[in-house]
């Protein structure tokens, strides 16, 4: 073989060698640049405001945390060459069910719970099917189920119990273990301690006097983490993942080069319906109740989250972490506002502002990666 | 070339017809390719060339006629079916994703694995490392195995694409155009790489409708007209008119020919 005696070819001298900027160049970048100029605005402007005390810390990140959630499923469904417009809605629907499983037909919680993620996960292979069956875009397909959803949502308690919310969840979960992995908290023991160190502050008077303001972890933020690590595992460095991205990238010569891209695409859209499920589980361990309307427009938050992270609309280009910064920022600004004593409907001017302008930073990255013209 | 001829080829294709529904795609069309040498096919569009590939690549079942492989009668049920035989297509357009990275596109649907704790994860090392030596021996020197495919020229994705499917087994590769949207010196990468190829003992299929494209690399050349073979011919027995006219289907192509000055 003569090949193997080749020289190496002479470097390209019209490729300039961006040496350091290279390691910078990468598709989290506008999260990151993002995520450092919201935390700077807000450590200039609401330093004094509680926001980054124990309190505020936990307040802002139980938000970004809801967010990273719903993004994570978003993400990998979006790398994958699809949408799923029917988030928020799946989020009521399964908190519904799970509150009429639990209180009305009396099962026990984690039978509900269970029961609930069976259903969901079912529907998001249903969306899955029918957008590889037909080949319409999941946009339409998805937004169908937006109100098939949605629809249920408000019939089924109407129906059955004559209202749109259903109480008594709190109660029902007492003591049940898998209740417990999503509306629990964990660390309480690290938390008390740091409360009586006086790290973190502990209420002065009333039942909880002595007790620290903050006192554990919710499992939703848990989830979170888990769930954006193993998402971005799954994205990088498995076979999996490069399959997602060949599915997105260009499904036809992923199909050419014998990736199974429907058999992805369906399994995304189960995952994203598994991640709405979580949100909705954890939310309703939390407020004790399901109401019609809880998780309306989250579909639209988790997408904005997702590509503030980096990830490319029509798919094949994303990252994960990107994502979860993503929804930081969105959290951040959302409950940020707030503490600096901002007028709270500016948040849209502030959401739009910082979408559009990490989209445009995004591009100019995407491009400077893949040699999109 | 006579030894060439004197062993088996690796594939034959016998009185090959297809038809769709009334209309007659090939008409009996017989080729038979030989490892380590570029058989051309050529003709104009609509001559039945990409009927014909798809065929040997296992996508169409032939209404009527044989295909033998490596001596065995074959039936493939599916493009995958021929590729685990050791037929691989590079297509034109459709071999590479431009957002991802070379190592990924080289492994794609084919990526190796390395356990730790008992998970399969890609192995990115081994992916990077093969990539970048593959690469080099077809000449390209890449930034990196992390540089997405979408910066690399039309000719070097198609020798990326072209060196993926020779580093997964290929014992016969079919390229379908693979110049025709390319410039002058991407097409003569191709070319090269092509050579390369052969060289390893790869039977190559090479579909043009350039017939300069095909003399600077064949071996043998076959020329379909209209769902027909017009013969095939070895180097050195044709000159680039006599092919171009068989292309054309005579007559017309020398009265066009005459009024254009003869550069077509």
């Amino acid at each position: 073989m003569s090949e193997t005696a080749q020289p190496t070819p002479a470097p390209d001298e019209r490729v300039k060698d961006l040496g350091w900027r290279r390691a910078l160049i990468r598709p989290e970048l506008g999260g990151i640049v993002g995520t450092i100029a919201v935390f700077f605005f807000f450590l200039l402007t609401a330093y004094d405001s509680g926001m980054f005390n124990a309190q505020g810390i936990m307040n802002w990140s139980v938000v970004s945390a809801q967010f990273m959630i719903i993004a994570v499923g978003a993400c990998l469904l979006m790398i994958a060459g699809e949408f799923d417009l029917s988030v928020g809605s799946m989020i009521g629907f399964s908190g519904m069910m799970i509150a009429i499983f639990s209180v009305t037909l009396g099962w026990p919680v984690w039978m509900a719970i269970v029961v609930t993620f069976a259903m969901a996960l079912a529907i998001g292979a249903l969306n899955g099917f029918i957008v590889i069956r037909t080949g319409l875009p999941s946009f339409i397909v998805t937004l169908a189920f937006l109100f098939i959803l949605r629809g249920f949502t408000i019939y089924l308690p109407q129906t059955i119990e004559r209202k749109t919310i259903i109480g008594g969840i709190r109660e029902a979960a007492e003591g049940d273990w898998l209740g417990a992995a999503f509306g629990g908290k964990v660390l309480q023991g690290a938390f008390h301690w740091m409360g009586d160190i006086g790290i973190i502050g502990v209420f002065e008077r009333g039942t909880r006097a002595g007790e620290p303001v903050v006192d554990g972890i919710p499992m939703l933020i848990v989830w979170a983490i888990v769930l954006v690590i193993f998402g971005h595992i799954v994205l990088t460095k498995t076979r999996f993942g490069n399959w997602i991205f060949a599915a997105g990238g260009d499904a036809e010569a992923a199909r050419n080069s014998g990736v199974p891209v429907n058999r992805v695409k369906v399994l995304m859209f189960m995952f994203t319906a598994f991640c709405a499920t979580v949100f909705a589980t954890c939310q309703v361990m939390e407020f004790g109740s399901a109401g019609a309307d809880r998780g309306l427009l989250k579909e639209f938050e988790a997408i904005i989250a997702v590509v503030i992270g980096g990830a490319l609309l029509t798919g094949g280009y994303g990252s994960v972490l990107g994502a979860a910064l993503g929804a930081l920022i969105f959290g951040v600004v959302q409950q940020g506002l707030f503490f600096a004593g901002v007028e709270s409907s500016l948040f849209r001017v502030f959401l739009g502002v910082i979408l559009l302008g990490a989209v445009i930073l995004n591009t100019y990255i995407r491009r400077m990666i893949t040699g999109e013209r | 070339m006579n030894s060439r001829t004197t062993h088996a080829p690796i594939i034959e294709m016998k009185d090959i017809e297809k038809h769709f529904g009334s209309v007659i795609a090939l008409a009996g069309v017989s080729v038979e390719v030989y490892p380590g040498e570029c058989h051309c096919l050529l003709g104009d569009n609509g001559a039945g060339k990409s009927t014909f590939i798809k065929t040997m690549s296992g996508v169409h079942k032939p209404t009527k006629g044989e295909i033998f492989f490596e001596g065995q009668p074959m039936s493939f049920d599916g493009p995958r079916d021929a590729m685990n035989a050791g037929i691989a297509t590079v297509h034109q357009h459709l071999a590479m994703i431009p957002l991802m990275s070379v190592s990924r596109n080289f492994f794609m649907g084919n990526e190796p694995v390395k356990k730790r704790m008992g998970i399969p994860f890609f192995d990115h090392e081994y992916a990077d490392q093969v990539t970048m030596d593959e690469m080099r021996k077809m000449g390209i020197n890449l930034r990196g195995p992390d540089q997405a495919v979408g910066t690399l020229s039309g000719g070097e994705r198609q020798t990326v694409a072209i060196s993926r499917a020779v580093h997964f087994g290929a014992k016969v590769l079919i390229l379908d155009e693979p110049t025709s949207a390319l410039g002058v010196r991407q097409t003569a990468n191709v070319l090269a790489t092509i050579d390369k190829v052969r060289k390893q003992g790869i039977a190559v299929v090479f579909i043009t409708h350039n017939v300069r494209h095909a003399l600077a690399v064949g071996d043998r050349f076959t020329v379909l007209n209209r769902g027909q073979t017009l013969g095939t011919a070895q180097r050195g027995q044709i000159t680039p008119e006599e092919l171009q006219d068989m292309m054309a289907g005579g007559q017309e192509m020398v009265a066009l020919e005459g009024s254009l000055g003869g550069t077509v």
